[in-house]
This record gives C-alpha cells, sequence and structure tokens, in this order.
C-alpha cells in the first residue's frame, strides 16, 4: 500500500532533518526539543511497523521522562551556547587526523552499505515470518514477564543503581567536601569560563 | 628443678641485656655471678635427687612443654639428668660460678656498658650450655649446641674494634659451622633410621642391632656426629679456630674454650656411647683422630710464644686424649678426664690471666720471667695446674690420664697407646717450659717499662681477692678431683666410673658394666706398670724442661738451630692455616666472587628482576601515551572499533 | 509498502548521525543526546527485524534499551553536573586531568 511507504518517508524524513539539527544546534535547550521531535517520528514509525505499544512508551518514557530530565539538566546548568567554533577545530586538529577521520567515515559508510546490501540479498528469509495482526500488550507483557523474566529484573538492579548512582554523584554533599565556584554565590556562573583552557 | 638450672643463667642474662648499661659494675657482676651460684645449687639439689633415686633408675625427666608436633614426629622439649649429665651440669655450673666471680676482678677495667655486655653473654654461655648438657634429645641439644657456638663467637670478639679479636670469632664461627653441618645431618639420618630423636630411645634401639662393622647407616650417622664433635671440640682437621679463639677475654677461654664447650663434642660421643659402640670402625677413627690431634697440638704448644697460645694447643692435645679414650669404648675415662681436666685448665687459663692483668696485657713469654716472687699465689696455683696436666702423681691429671693410656694399651691399640704417652711426655715439656719462662729465670721486663707496664704504682701486683679465691679452689679441685676416680688397683673404688656407667649404656639393658669390670680386675699388674712409665715420662719432660728453659737458658735456641725446618714448621703451626686458606678459602671465594656473585647474581639474577622492571617502565612508558584524557579521543578509538569489526565481517 | 531495508537505511542513517554527534560536538549534554539518537536508531532495526521475523523479540529488547538509555541519562547527567561544578565547563576538552 502505497500510503504506507509515504508515512514512511515523512516520517524517515522529519527525523533524519530533527536528527541533524540536534546535532548542528549550538544551543542544548533546542537540541533538546528538536531530538523529542525526532523521536515523535520514530514513535510513527513505529506504529507502521506494528509496535504500537513500544511507540507509546517511546513517547511517554523517551520524550516524556528522559528528554525532560536533560532539559532539566540543560536549565540547570545555565549553559546556552557551546564554546568551540569551527575555525578553532581546525587550528587544533592536523591534518592527518582529518585524513584519518574522513578515512574511518568512508569506511564506516562503505560497510554499512554492504551490510544493507546483503541485508537485500538474505531478503527472503524475512518474507514467511510477518503476521497480520499487530503484537498485542497482553502477548508481549506475558514473554516479557516469563520468557525475559531474569533480565527484566536484573534491569530493576540496574535502575536502582543508576539511582544511587546519580544521587552519589550530584548529591549536594560533593559541594559541600569540594568548595566549587557555584557554592559561592558571589561567582555568577559563566558559560565559556576562560580560566580552564582545553 | 631441673628447668631453673638452664633458666637462672638466662634470666641473668636477659637482666643484664636489658638493664645491664645502667647498672654499676657489681651489681651486673654480682647478679651474674649469683645467678650461676643458683644454677650450682640447683644442680646440686638435682644431683642429690638422682642420687636418691631407687636403684635401677638412672634419670630424672622434666618435660617442659611439646617443642612440635608434626605427624609422627614429636619433639618434646624434655631436660634429663643422668650420671653423665650431672657430671658436666657440676662442672658447668660450678667452674663457671668460678670463673664469673673471677671476671669479676679481670674485666674491672671494661666500661660498665661493656662490662654488663660481657657478663649477659657468660650467662647465656651457660645457659645454652646446661641447656645442652641436659637435653633429652637431639633437637633441644641442638639448640644449646648452636647457642654456645654463638655465644663463643660473641665472647671471641668481645673486643670487637681489635681486627683480630673479629676474625677470630668469625673464623671460629665458621670453622664450627662446617662441624654443625655434619651434626645436623646426623641428626637427619638418625630420625629418618631410628624414627627418633630421643637420646634413650636411640640407644634403646641402637642396642637391639648388631654392631655395623659393614660400615652402613648406623656407623654413618655416628661419623656425622663425630665429625660434628670435631669442630666444636677442635679437632683434626677443624682445630684450627681454637688457637685463634684466644683473643677473646682470658676468663672466657678458661671457662668456654677449654672447660666447658670444647668438652661438648665429647659429651656428645659419651651421650650416644651405644650408637658408636655398634660402629667400631668410627670409633677406631675417633680414637686415631684423637690421638694424633694429641700429638700434633702437644709438638705445636712446644714452640709456641704467646702464653695463651700455648694453652690452647695444650687443650687440643687434652681434647684429644678425650677423643682417644672415647674411641677405644672408656667412655667413663673420658668423662673422667674431662672433669679433672676441666679444674687444671681453668687453673691454667684464669693463672694466666692473672699474669696477663698484671703485666697489662703482656701476652708474650719470652718477655716474662721472674714473677715468681712477685705473684705468689698465682705462681703456687699455676705450679698446681701445671704439675696436675703433666701427669704427676697424686693430682687430678694423673688419675685421668693413666685411666686413658691404660684402658687404650688394655684394649688392644698398641701404637696408639705409645702416641698417647709420648703426648704425655710433650705435655709436662711445654707445660714446664711454660712454668719456667714466664715465672723462673730473669726479669726480661725492662726495669723502665715497668711504670708503664704497672700502671698501678711501679710495682707488679698479685691476683686481687675475687680473681685469686676462683684460682685457690681451683687449684684445691686440681689436686682432689682425680680422687673420684681412683682405680682398684691403687685401693680406690673408681666411684665416678661406677657413677657414669649407666649413662653409656642402653636403657634397659645391664650386662655391659659387669664386663667392664671384669677387664679392670684383669689388668692390675700392668695397669700398675703403665702408670710407673707415665709417671715417669712427665717426670723427665720437667726434668728435660728444667735443662732447657732453667739451668741452661739458650739451650733451646741451640737445638731450634740445629733443626731450623722443623722449627719453622712447628712455629708457623704446620702451616695448616695456610693450607685451609690455599685450599678451601681461596677456591671459595673465587668462584663466589666470580661465576656466583658477577655471573649469577650480577647478570642472571639481578639482570632477571631489572629487566622486568624495565619492561615494565618501557612499555608503561609508551602504553601511557594511549591515554590521552579526551573524551573525544575516546570516542575516536570506540568508533575505530565498530569499522574494524564490520570490517572483518565484511572481509570475510 | 517500505520493506525491511527501508528501515534499516533510515536507521544506519541515525546511527551515523549520531556517532558524528558524539565525536564532533564540543558540548557534553549534546553528546549525551548524540548517545540517544545512536539507541534510538538501534532500537528502528530492532523493531523492524521483529516485525519482519514475525518475532516479539524485538520490541521486548526495545525495552531494556529504554531502561538502559534511562540508566545512562541518569548517570551521564549527574557526572555532567559534577564536572561542571568542578571546572565550571561543559567542553570534554576542558577534562584533561586522567592524561598519561
Amino acid at each position: 500500500m502505497a500510503y504506507n511507504l509515504i508515512l514512511f518517508y515523512a516520517f524517515g524524513a522529519v527525523a533524519v532533518a530533527a536528527t541533524v539539527l540536534v546535532i548542528a544546534q549550538s544551543n542544548p535547550v533546542y537540541s533538546v526539543l528538536l531530538l523529542i521531535a525526532s523521536f515523535m517520528a520514530l514513535a510513527g514509525l513505529y506504529v507502521l511497523l506494528d509496535a504500537p505499544f513500544v511507540a507509546v512508551t517511546q513517547i511517554i518514557v523517551y520524550a516524556g521522562a528522559i528528554m525532560v530530565l536533560f532539559l532539566f539538566v540543560v536549565m540547570l546548568l545555565n549553559v546556552p551556547r557551546e564554546e568551540a567554533v569551527a575555525g578553532e577545530i581546525e587550528a587544533h586538529e592536523s591534518g592527518s587526523a582529518r585524513a584519518f577521520g574522513t578515512l574511518l567515515t568512508i569506511l564506516m559508510g562503505v560497510e554499512l552499505a554492504w551490510a544493507l546490501g546483503s541485508a537485500t540479498r538474505l531478503g527472503g528469509r524475512f518474507a514467511g515470518g510477518q503476521r497480520a495482526t499487530a503484537w498485542t500488550v497482553r502477548e508481549i507483557g506475558r514473554i516479557l514477564f516469563t520468557s525475559y523474566a531474569f533480565a527484566f529484573e536484573a534491569t530493576s538492579v540496574l535502575i536502582l543503581i543508576a539511582m544511587i548512582g546519580a544521587i552519589a554523584l550530584a548529591g549536594r554533599h560533593l559541594a559541600e567536601k569540594k568548595p566549587s565556584p557555584i557554592s559561592h554565590p558571589q561567582s555568577p556562573i559563566t558559560a565559556g569560563s576562560d580560566k580552564w583552557p582545553g | 628443678m631441673l628447668l631453673l638450672i638452664p633458666l637462672l643463667p638466662f634470666l641473668g642474662f636477659v637482666l643484664n641485656s636489658l638493664a645491664g648499661r645502667r647498672l654499676p659494675r657489681e651489681l651486673s657482676g654480682g647478679c651474674a655471678s649469683m645467678a650461676m651460684l643458683g644454677a650450682f645449687g640447683a644442680s646440686v639439689a638435682a644431683v642429690r635427687q638422682l642420687a636418691a633415686q631407687p636403684a635401677g633408675v638412672h634419670a630424672i625427666s622434666y618435660h617442659a612443654m611439646t617443642w612440635f608436633s608434626s605427624g609422627d614426629f614429636d619433639v618434646p622439649f624434655t631436660l634429663r639428668l643422668d650420671p653423665l649429665s650431672s657430671v658436666m651440669v657440676l662442672v658447668v655450673t660450678g667452674i663457671g660460678f668460678l670463673i664469673h666471680v673471677y671476671s669479676t676482678g679481670y674485666m674491672h677495667e671494661e666500661r660498665p656498658s661493656e662490662y654488663a655486655r660481657y657478663f649477659s653473654y657468660l650467662n647465656l654461655f651457660a645457659a645454652f650450655m646446661l641447656l645442652l648438657v641436659l637435653a633429652a634429645n637431639f633437637l633441644v641439644m641442638f639448640v644449646g649446641w648452636e647457642g654456645v657456638g654463638l655465644c663463643s663467637y660473641l665472647l671471641i670478639g668481645f673486643w670487637y674494634q681489635k681486627p683480630a679479636a673479629a676474625d677470630a670469632g668469625k673464623k671460629a664461627f665458621i670453622v664450627n659451622r662446617v662441624g654443625d653441618v655434619a651434626f645436623i645431618l646426623g641428626v637427619l639420618l638418625t630420625f629418618v633410621h631410628f624414627g627418633t630423636l630421643d637420646f634413650q630411645e636411640v640407644a634403646g634401639a641402637a642396642n637391639a642391632l648388631a654392631p655395623d662393622t659393614s660400615f652402613g647407616t648406623v656407623s654413618a650417622i655416628a661419623l656425622l656426629l663425630f665429625i660434628g664433635a670435631t669442630g666444636k671440640s677442635a679437632q683434626i682437621p677443624l682445630y684450627v679456630w681454637l688457637p685463634d679463639a684466644m683473643e677473646g677475654p682470658t676468663p672466657v677461654s678458661a671457662l668456654i674454650h677449654a672447660a666447658t664447650m670444647v668438652t661438648a663434642g665429647v659429651y656428645l660421643i659419651g651421650r650416644n656411647a651405644v650408637l658408636f659402640a655398634h660402629a667400631p670402625q668410627v670409633l677406631l677413627i675417633v680414637a686415631m683422630i684423637g690421638a694424633a690431634t694429641a700429638l700434633w697440638a702437644g709438638a705445636l704448644g712446644l714452640v709456641q710464644n704467646d702464653i695463651k697460645r700455648v694453652l690452647a694447643y695444650s687443650t687440643v692435645s687434652q681434647l684429644g686424649y678425650m677423643f682417644l679414650a672415647m674411641g677405644v669404648g672408656a667412655y667413663g675415662a673420658g668423662i673422667f678426664h674431662l672433669f679433672t681436666h676441666a679444674f687444671f685448665k681453668a687453673l691454667l687459663f684464669l693463672g694466666s690471666g692473672a699474669v696477663i692483668h698484671a703485666l697489662a696485657g703482656e701476652q708474650d713469654l719470652r718477655r716474662m720471667g721472674g714473677l715468681k716472687h712477685d705473684l705468689p699465689v698465682t705462681y703456687w696455683t699455676f705450679l698446681v695446674g701445671a704439675l696436675a696436666i703433666a701427669g704427676i702423681p697424686g693430682l687430678a691429671g694423673f688419675f685421668s690420664k693413666d685411666e686413658i693410656l691404660f684402658r687404650t694399651f688394655a684394649s688392644g691399640h698398641q701404637v696408639l697407646w705409645i702416641v698417647g704417652t709420648l703426648t704425655s711426655f710433650l705435655t709436662a715439656v711445654y707445660m714446664f717450659r711454660l712454668v719456667f719462662m714466664a715465672f723462673h729465670g730473669p726479669r726480661h721486663v725492662e726495669p723502665r717499662d715497668a711504670p708503664a707496664i704497672a700502671p698501678h704504682g711501679g710495682h707488679l701486683h698479685d691476683a686481687p681477692p675475687s680473681m685469686a679465691v676462683p684460682l685457690v679452689v681451683l687449684a684445691f679441685g686440681s689436686i682432689v678431683a682425680g680422687y673420684l676416680g681412683v682405680p682398684a688397683i691403687l685401693h680406690g673404688a673408681n666411684r665416678l666410673e661406677r657413677f657414669l656407667a649407666p649413662s653409656f649404656e642402653a636403657p634397659s639393658s645391664g650386662g655391659a658394666a659387669s664386663a667392664q669390670a671384669a677387664m679392670e680386675a684383669g689388668g692390675g699388674s700392668l695397669e700398675l706398670a703403665l702408670m710407673i712409665v707415665a709417671s715417669i715420662l712427665a717426670l723427665a719432660g720437667i726434668a728435660l724442661a728444667a735443662r732447657f728453659y732453667l739451668t741452661r737458658p739458650g739451650t733451646a735456641d741451640r737445638v731450634a738451630a740445629r733443626f731450623p725446618g722443623l722449627y719453622r714448621f712447628l712455629l708457623n703451626k704446620g702451616y695448616v692455616d695456610e693450607i685451609y686458606d690455599e685450599a678451601i678459602v681461596q677456591p671459595v671465594r673465587a668462584l663466589a666472587e666470580g661465576p656466583l656473585w658477577r655471573g649469577l647474581d650480577v647478570t642472571v639474577i639481578d639482570g632477571a628482576v631489572n629487566g622486568i622492571g624495565a619492561i615494565v617502565v618501557e612499555t608503561g612508558g609508551s602504553v601511557r601515551k594511549v591515554q590521552t584524557g579526551s573524551m573525544r579521543a575516546y570516542a575516536v578509538s570506540v568508533l575505530v572499533g565498530v569499522v574494524t569489526i564490520l570490517g572483518y565481517y565484511v572481509w570475510r | 509498502m517500505a520493506g525491511l531495508n527501508h528501515y534499516l537505511a533510515l536507521s544506519g542513517l541515525l546511527f551515523g548521525i549520531g556517532a558524528t554527534g558524539v565525536v564532533l560536538r564540543r558540548n557534553l549534554i549534546t553528546m549525551l543526546l548524540s548517545i540517544e539518537v545512536m539507541l534510538n536508531a538501534v532500537n528502528l532495526s530492532f523493531i523492524a527485524f521483529g516485525r519482519f521475523l514475525g518475532a516479539p523479540d524485538g520490541q521486548i529488547i526495545v525495552f531494556f534499551v529504554v531502561t538502559v538509555a534511562a540508566a545512562e541519562a541518569a548517570v551521564g547527567l549527574a557526572i555532567v553536573i559534577a564536572l561542571f561544578r568542578h571546572v565550571e565547563s561543559l567542553n570534554p576538552d576542558s577534562f584533561r586531568e586522567l592524561k598519561g
């Protein structure tokens, strides 16, 4: 059906454009907001792939929770601009490094193209497996809590550790131990401090 | 009670080594002497307790603790007093006490801290020596054995600022080490063969075996133990350390290098008499080594000019007698000689110490002479000691020495008897050469030197009371000690030998003593004849010495001039030190310095260690640069990894 | 209808963009965002594979990836905050104290 393909290209274009802008933006606030747009487009693609539950999770957890966390941090740190400019990069890095980067990029592109090509050649394998209807939440939940029960519990431990780690790293006691500029009300928090040259 | 005997001197050592430098001299020396007196009292009480045991019981034991226990290998820390060790204990504590008292006078010019150091070593020595003789098994004995070696080293090198003394200490320690290796090998072999280290159990097990005539394990054990004994007791070929040991303070020479420690080897053989009795070939070796040592050392003693060296060679010679006795199976006679020798040799050393003290350190016989009138107490006591060692009838040395010679002859070793009798003649000659050169004749001390030599007021002073009393007591002992073992032929009871006999038998057998008694009874007239021969020779030796050194001074020099080669050979101690140096010390040193130190140690071992270190440093230095600290560099390296892995699949 | 190759190509493209962002950008927060982009690119390929294989496992893996991403974001941002307090900069080149 053609509308399927049209929707794929539409969502794909939005996702690629938003993602490119995420990388190109120098203002992190915009980056975060554009990434949310990219995630929305990906959620649309998931719907096209008969995965509506993942699509909803993508919007609620990714776009809703994780990105808001990023936004909070950006606001908290209040660093609107990136200090590095293009000219500085060129001044810093040598020709051989740039040649190496270019080579790496070309290699990566070639390899990805080859991988895609081989997937095409193996495309026949994926012909018969398609299902007429999407997986329901009930089915996914059953699999998640039976076959993947151990992995699921392991991720819960992972989340707990991440929580403790985040508190330990960003907690206030660190700032109390080591007086940092942010704990001095007199010193304004400025971006692009030149006290620490790279 | 038994534990108290070695413990008291050990407590004296602890006190003197911890607090000695803060104590006045009188207190540190007094404590050390009192510890020895206490040990002597404890020994007397223990020996009385032993004597009061019912018939058939010949030992009392004290089990202090189990030292270690590993599988079948149990070593209890047990002390045991039997007739043999009771003789040794009484000698060590009794003579040790006298020498402690003497030392309080002799060492009086040392600084308090040195004084305390001296007494702490002396007490430690006594503790180890008592442990050695009271030990009930080989390992406890080995502790004492090594301990007395250590104290001997410390005391020989007591004046460590003097290079000769430090070298002599090292020499004694290293030469003893040779014997100790053999000793510990013998102990290991004993355990492997008999499965026990207890003296009584080993004796019991050995008694059950047939005499080992084909040189088997028992002979090997006996030989190894004997090599250990030659180290400690200064026999050929390991005697070379003893003359040099005279660099130590004179009371030390008297206690350690004459009366007690050097007799440990004799004691070791007596302690394992049953074992040795089952190794007849080794016994023959013991007898021959003993006789050879006696003669050789006596000959060297003839020409020495250092008063203490003469006595040192005399000690070696007398120890040779004891080994001769052990070798012909006359264990009782050997221990008897040990006992009497302890008295008169301690007396002679202390007397020589009094002379040296009076002359402010002069030890050269040629610079002495005419001291008879200045040092009357020293002279008379010294004379008693010299008469005793020469074997003049009626004194201690006579009985013990003749007992040995008779038993040698009676056991069929006529050649050894001739050697022994010749040695007894030599003994008389060199001892009276010493007496005449030191105490008689013209004064060789120049009058103008007198103030320098005798700083206590212009004239020579005799021994102070603390030194004189031990001399008199020992002189008395040198006279009467022999009457404990008067042989049957002189209507004596030979009480000492009878008392000792159970120690030389396996715990459960009772047959050997009667056989000995039968032999004693049979050789009556022969013994008397040999006695007369030996006495005549001793008197002849004295007469010869008197002719050479008293009535016609200069005769000796003329004789020496007639045989210049022999004289120089003896004067240089037979060049034995030089031979050992060339044959053993230099090759070992060359081997150690060349291939082992510069070759193996520096290049291989150090090289390996330094090489590993250098490799790690080099690798770290180059790998270090990989850690740039730049996050984006790490990101790129991850990317390189991704490209590589993907590339692997593409290429495949 | 869009086939597997379409989705894989899109996934590869997004992954490349994300990798470029990680390597080129000099802002820790943008770098973290780029990592999220890469994770999502992978997610997309998982779901596409699952869809065309007719298996639910692709979707299940995506849940786990999202969980890990959340954890990673929490810890990563906490580190960013701590670093910012320390140096007052978000430039990764400011943190060279671990240079060997």
